[in-house]
């Protein structure tokens, strides 16, 4: 490593550890911030001599960051960045800290994957969904999968992991020639209803139940050749199916059908640096919450659970999660959540009915809105711990976007 | 019966326009309260969504349009100028809301992709582009004759639009930009477009409920009990500053 690099590298690592002495923050933007000011290529040369995987996509990239570290963990140390900072700076800061290891993966927000993809030069980028996300700010959905596409047209020795449920994704991941395609299912699909290639409509085949499963749709595109790829790798009760057509059991202690799917992606990435599924699998069940997602806390006798939904995709995923149980909602609009709430009419809350919703957040009036043209009864508390009041003894399921989130982890005392 | 009538047991159809095309910001929600406004008063109203590929009933009550990106506007503009209904139900009494680029492409012209398109010129009215993108939250005065309150909504346009003679704005802006920073949106007969995006009647029951009084004809609607959208309306209006009444 060059010496200004070095001097970065140490720079980026002391003020990590002095913003988190001084109970500033966890120190995962910061370092990154200050290495990255004396050498602006700091990242390349902290990726140098690394296998690294990068993970990207709207929904479920921390998560499935989580798992893939866990699964590659199996050949040796891997840098990652587990606190969901995914921008340069935050990979900088987890490499910095990391010191020298064989392996890193990733999580890339999805807006700066070809920057970060040509400097660290992975061996692996897996591509997870594009759905509308934050969008009084964000790049459209389209506009997303055009700039992934030329990102991976720019860098054609790169393997991808990508999923064939979703047509933004496989139209992104085209013409790479070493594509490893996913089925982890499709919930949301109202932005893929045209075609990013011709402008045609998509059709959508449900497949037949088996199993008792819920098999993910096929799709094609009725104006011109896209079409779902054949996935290598699927989910199949509890159960991952590899390329080779082993099935493997996956013990996961994060909920819902959505992490079974983001555990086979993880394995698919892990397998492109060599780790065996049945090796992998093993790892995953290690995994208990991420950063705070999924975890229970006790609370005066009642057993609170955090999932985090970001936008409407990432809802349908959470209500799929949550037991049926007092559930409370907490929306903010504040400059990292976007501060539009008009994406609520996109969700359809019906999931919610018969079950004691509660709902909070400086947005509740929006959410009380959106409820009752949904059917949804609901009672608005003004505080977390007042929900918590409002409950019996028990399960208390907690929806909420992102600062609401942090403001109820906030809450709990920073015990997750 | 033709394919573009509409027959069924319900007082009101009420069609989503293109919804592969022009939705972006929760459009459904436009659709899903009028339909519930409308059957608190024992008005049974039927929801339909006309994709773009399928022709559009001639015989609905209202017509719905939404937001979108620039090509998929272009697209339905073409679409529904070669589609004809939407012109021939505006010309039998129909009722028609729209919002952000489904407002912007019902007037003479519109840019999109850096290209002037051609509108239905359903409304006097041409838009172009602006200095930059209105981002934010937008309120404004109504015009008296609509008897309503103050507008509340959500913008983010990059366009701006210039009104004629032959249609009146909807409101004077008093925080955000709306048309061009003075006037917001435009109406004339039972046509009416708005910047005011995605679920704009949410934050507007009685704006919904003027579109219900001209499907009907009826002067007046049994009031609702509006307890939380008056309660979100009085929040956001104080956000802005704007004077609620």
């Amino acid at each position: 490593m060059p010496l200004r690099a070095k001097v970065a590298s140490s720079v980026s690592r002391t003020a990590a550890a002095l913003s988190r002495a001084a109970g500033r923050g966890d120190g995962s933007v910061i370092g990154g911030w200050l290495g990255l000011k004396i050498d602006k290529d700091l990242l390349s040369h902290l990726a140098a001599g690394r296998q690294i995987a990068l993970i990207s996509g709207t929904n479920g990239k921390t998560t499935t960051t989580r798992l893939a570290t866990a699964a590659v963990s199996v050949r040796g140390e891997v840098a990652t960045n587990s606190y969901g900072a995914n921008m340069p700076t935050g990979h900088t800061s987890a490499l910095a800290k990391a010191g020298a290891t064989p392996y890193a993966v990733l999580e890339v927000d999805e807006h700066y994957l070809a920057q970060v993809i040509e400097a660290t030069h992975p061996r692996v980028v897996a591509l997870l969904n594009l759905s509308r996300d934050q969008l009084d700010r964000a790049k459209e959905v389209a506009m997303m999968a055009q700039l992934w596409r030329e990102a991976l047209a720019a860098a054609p020795e790169i393997r991808v992991v990508a999923n064939a449920d979703d047509p933004m994704v496989v139209w992104a991941a085209a013409h790479v020639e070493l594509v490893t395609w996913f089925s982890a299912g499709q919930r949301w699909t109202d932005d893929s209803w045209v075609c990013p290639e011709c402008g045609s409509a998509i059709e959508r085949v449900p497949a037949a139940t088996d199993n008792g499963h819920e098999p993910a749709a096929d799709w094609h595109c009725t104006g011109c050749a896209l079409r779902r790829p054949r996935p290598h790798w699927t989910v199949e009760s509890d159960g991952v199916i590899d390329p080779q057509g082993g099935w493997h059991r996956v013990f996961l202690q994060l909920p819902g059908r959505v992490n079974v799917g983001n555990a086979a992606t993880a394995l698919a990435v892990a397998a492109q640096f060599g780790v065996r599924p049945e090796q992998g699998a093993t790892q995953l069940a290690q995994v208990t919450s991420v950063a705070g997602r999924y975890a229970q806390v006790e609370r005066d006798g009642r057993v609170v659970r955090l999932l985090l939904a970001k936008n409407p995709a990432s809802w349908l995923e959470a209500f799929d999660m949550a037991e049926e149980a007092p559930t409370l909602l907490s929306i903010n609009a504040r400059d990292p959540d976007g501060l539009d709430t008009s994406w609520l009419f996109d969700v359809d809350f019906a999931p919610l009915r018969g079950r004691d919703v509660l709902i909070t957040g400086d947005r509740a009036y929006d959410l009380a809105v959106r409820l009752e043209v949904n059917d949804v009864p609901f009672r608005h508390v003004l505080t977390f711990a007042d929900a918590v009041r409002a409950v019996p003894p028990g399960r208390l399921e907690v929806i909420a976007n992102y600062t609401a989130f942090q403001d109820i982890r906030a809450e709990l005392d920073r015990v997750l | 019966m033709s394919s573009n009538t509409v027959s069924s047991n319900s007082d009101l159809t009420i069609v989503w326009v293109y919804p592969d095309l022009l939705s972006t910001y929760g459009d459904r929600g436009n659709q899903l309260i009028l339909a519930r406004r409308a059957g608190r008063r024992g008005i049974t109203a039927r929801a339909l969504e006309v994709r773009s590929d399928q022709p559009l009933p001639v015989t609905a009550d209202i017509y719905l349009l939404g937001g979108g990106e620039d090509g998929p506007q272009a697209l339905a503009a073409q679409r529904l100028i070669t589609d004809g209904a939407l012109h021939r139900a505006v010309e039998s009494g129909a009722v028609v809301f729209a919002v952000c680029a489904g407002y912007q492409l019902l007037g003479h012209s519109f840019f999109a992709k850096g290209a002037k398109c051609s509108g239905l010129g359903l409304l006097d009215l041409n838009s172009d582009r602006g200095p930059g993108r209105a981002v934010g939250e937008l309120a404004g005065e109504v015009d008296p004759r609509l008897r309503m309150p103050t507008l509340t909504g959500f913008e983010n346009h990059g366009g701006r639009t210039h009104l004629g003679p032959d249609c009146a704005p909807l409101a004077r802006v008093t925080s955000g930009v709306g048309n061009d920073g003075s006037t917001e949106g435009a109406w004339r007969g039972k046509v009416l477009g708005t910047y005011s995006h995605g679920p704009a009647l949410s934050r507007n029951p009685a704006l919904a409920d003027l579109l219900l009084r001209w499907a009907t004809g009826l002067n007046q609607l049994p009031a609702l009990d509006d307890t939380w959208p008056d309660k979100l309306r009085a929040e956001r209006l104080t956000a802005v500053g704007a004077v609620t009444r």
